[in-house]
């Protein structure tokens, strides 16, 4: 098997144990992974990481789900306003500067990561 | 009405293609006292919908590099398996440690970064 094969296999390996373990980023592992391992343009990566996170998400749904790790009492409120919120931000998109909405995402994400360690 | 507002603003926040689950899964835990795992699981059933959504619009722009995806997909699902599995066994607590350490590594990332 050529090099090329074993780091798709190995990006696919790493992103499917975060996404999986963590329940989420996956994309974060692939979009960067095949940017800049693979040399991939930045929205084709994007639309190609989804297209990887979908079978590998309903793949750890089925083993949360026979491991009763899905809550439907949670999961009914939570996509209803899920719904709204992700339409109104495809709208927001082109209309908010998307560097500084990073910069305050990263600085959120630093602070709630720190409360989920020392909680 | 409190999970209906998390999971709206999470919604915002993944539909600006910035990732839903760093807001979605620790509001759960802090907030709602939501045990690490039932976040998690929550976060990927969730995701599902959005995604077809998304993924059917992608394709129909030719946006999607199957070449690449079929490969990280098979690597993918051996992934899958053993992180979910691993997920369940873990103890909650030290789950979220390790869940907030991801996190942290994810900001750093998002700060540092200088393209786009």
């Amino acid at each position: 098997m050529d090099k090329k094969k074993i780091k798709l296999l190995f990006i696919g390996l790493v992103a499917g144990l975060v996404n999986g373990l963590f329940g989420s980023g996956g994309g974060t592992i692939v979009v960067p992974a095949l940017v800049f391992l693979m040399g991939v343009d930045d929205y084709k990566a994007h639309a190609t990481a989804i297209s990887i996170i979908l079978p590998l998400s309903i793949i750890s749904t089925i083993v949360y789900f026979t491991n009763d790790s899905i809550p439907f009492n949670i999961v009914v409120p939570v996509t209803i306003g899920g719904v709204f919120g992700s339409f109104i931000g495809a709208k927001l998109l082109n209309k908010i500067p998307i560097n500084i909405l990073r910069k305050i995402f990263g600085s959120i994400i630093i602070y709630t990561a720190i409360r989920m360690i020392w909680k | 009405m409190m999970l209906i507002l998390i999971g709206f603003l999470s919604g915002i926040i993944s539909g600006m293609g910035i990732g839903g689950g760093a807001i979605l899964i620790p509001s759960l835990v802090l907030f709602n006292n939501i045990k690490q795992q039932d976040a998690q699981g929550v976060n990927l059933i969730v995701f599902l919908p959005v995604a077809i959504a998304a993924l059917y619009t992608h394709y129909k722009k030719g946006n999607i590099d199957f070449s690449f995806a079929k490969l990280i997909i098979i690597g993918g699902i051996i992934g899958s398996i053993a992180g979910s599995i691993l997920a369940i066994k873990i103890n909650p607590s030290s789950l979220r440690k390790y869940f907030g350490i991801f996190l942290l590594l994810i900001g750093a990332y998002e700060l540092l970064k200088k393209k786009e």
